[in-house]
């Protein structure tokens, strides 16, 4: 058992088991389509755009902004901490490019739209998960 | 002729609703059928039609107390034409599916209903309020949009509609105050529903002393769970001279989903898809938002109303706030009427289809003590939030 608190993860399947084990070397990783350059959030198997099929992970720079956020109170299930602060992040990559997440490594209170985070993961290597949750960087 | 204008509804009615009432909820559900159909002045045998939301029971309990099915064999149904299911636009989309049914002849008078038995299902120990309770269970694995919120500890739509809210209070300076009285509104038209789960009287101070459950909602920002069945009749516009009593009429609905169907992927997120069947709705008609006198808009969260205010063409967008301030504008006296029955909020979560239900009843005069002295001409019922939403906009005879 690894020490890392419980959490529901994902199910893991061919399609997406490249993002949540992509923190396993530290990086975030998206899909991609290979001929036009879209970024694909959540995962398919054609791109919305121009409908290849022609799709593979690449990293994003794992920057982000707080587009919006909730500081959660009530305990809906097992979590680490109360209360914890729920956010929408957006990526520079692409306009509309989200993901939700928690942002952990500060006060909640000081959490707040537009602040700049950057990735760090959770891991639960023993379940080939890495959970990319956000942490404030410098404004 | 247009299609709405092909159907009506002729008849509505509802179980007895209370927070543990620990009855079989298919009883509850036949209630409000056989009440419904007695109200439009049929009997079973006129009945070809079923349609419902969500389907059959399942998972999370207490969620749907009958599906199409048991519905049909409990009242032995002879059918033209049914459906039940859950991806559709929001709960009254499945009475929208019922009128396009009537307008397209495959059935004349058609049985919608919805029932829920979620306080007993809850108080019986039976589950959490939105994670399946009892010991001896694997720990469940994500997928589908839950994939993307429960490694988080955000299973509940009330944290996703919490981040909405917060992006409407950013962009437009909305306030707790402001938002708050959506649901001090509620509570005051509850306190006239003799069905309604609480009637206490609530203070906007009342409701900003209320415990935070995902900032900026309140707990009486969130519907109360409860049990009930609600069910109406939609009939062809031909069989009026059948019917017990002049029906209220269909003039226009709208289903339109243009945003991508996601809680946290949806283009805008200070509003939700029924900015887009809203929209719809007003270009099958020639009515206008000034036009309607009573509106009946759901309210599973109190963030979801306001962004039914907005996409009706109540209050501009981004003006919910400031139309809000005071609460009069959506008192019973007020530029909009809203949720004269009290809402999901006080009157219990019967889960979309009590605002239609409420709607008609305030159309044809016979609220009781809730009734509106303005007697409305044109009422609206809305349900749905997030990527779900489906509307209608109704007329008296």
């Amino acid at each position: 058992m690894s020490d890392a608190p419980f959490r529901i993860l994902p199910r893991i399947t061919d399609r997406n088991e490249p993002f949540w084990a992509s923190g396993k070397d530290g990086v975030l990783r998206f899909q991609r389509c290979q001929s036009c350059g879209y970024w694909i959030h959540p995962h398919s198997v054609m791109c919305p755009q121009c409908l290849s099929k022609d799709i593979a992970y690449e990293p994003v720079s794992g920057k982000a902004t707080v587009h919006t956020f909730t500081i959660n109170h009530q305990p809906w299930m097992p979590v680490p901490e109360l209360p914890f602060a729920l956010a929408i992040v957006a990526l520079p990559e692409q306009e509309g490019l989200r993901l939700t997440t928690v942002i952990v490594h500060c006060d909640v209170d000081d959490v707040h739209i537009g602040m700049p985070v950057q990735v760090t993961f959770e891991a639960h290597e023993d379940q080939n998960s890495w959970i990319p949750m956000f942490e404030p960087i410098a404004e | 002729m247009k299609a709405e204008h092909q159907t009506v509804i002729s008849g509505v009615g509802q179980s007895d609703v209370g927070r543990r009432l620990f009855r079989d909820p298919l009883e509850l559900t036949l209630d409000a059928c056989v009440e419904a159909i007695h109200d439009a002045g049929l009997t079973t045998k006129d009945i070809d039609g079923i349609a419902t939301y969500p389907g059959p029971g399942g998972e999370p309990p207490g969620f749907s107390g009958a599906g199409a099915v048991e519905v049909q064999d409990a009242l032995r149904l002879e059918l033209g034409w049914w459906s039940g299911g859950i991806e559709r636009p929001g709960q009254l989309g499945a009475v929208i599916d019922a009128c396009m049914a009537v307008a397209f002849g495959l059935a004349t008078h058609v049985l919608c209903f919805r029932s829920v038995f979620e306080g007993s299902a809850q108080g019986g120990g039976g589950r959490a309020a939105v994670m399946p309770g009892g010991s001896n269970r694997a720990a469940p694995r994500a997928s589908g949009f839950m994939e993307w919120v429960l490694p988080y500890g955000a299973p509940s739509a009330a944290p996703w509609i919490a981040m909405m809210a917060q992006r409407h209070f950013h962009e437009y300076g909305t306030t707790p105050e402001q938002l708050g009285q959506i649901a001090v509104n509620a509570r005051r038209n509850a306190a006239l529903n003799p069905k309604a789960i609480y009637t206490d009287p609530m203070t906007i101070d009342d409701y900003l002393a209320s415990r935070v459950i995902a900032s900026p909602l309140r707990l009486f920002d969130c519907d109360v769970p409860c049990d009930g069945g609600t069910a109406m009749i939609v009939s062809h516009v031909d069989t009026i001279p059948d019917l017990r009593k002049p029906p209220v009429r269909v003039e226009a609905v709208g289903t339109a989903l243009r945003g991508r169907p996601s809680w946290d992927q949806f283009d805008d997120l200070s509003t939700m898809a029924m900015r887009d069947a809203a929209v719809q709705m007003w270009s099958r008609t020639d009515l206008k938002p000034s036009d309607v006198q009573v509106a009946e808009m759901y309210d599973g969260f109190s963030f979801i109303t306001l962004c039914w205010l907005e996409a009706m063409g109540f209050c501009g967008k981004g003006e919910a706030g400031a139309f809000l301030e005071g609460g009069h504008n959506i008192a019973r006296d007020g530029v909009i009427p809203l949720n004269t029955h009290g809402g999901q909020l006080s009157s219990g979560r019967l889960h979309g289809f009590s605002f239609l239900h409420e709607a008609c009843v305030q159309l044809w005069g016979e609220g009781g003590d809730r009734q509106l002295t303005s007697n409305p001409q044109v009422g609206v019922a809305a349900a749905g939030g997030g990527p779900m939403a489906g509307v209608l906009l109704l007329t008296k005879s």
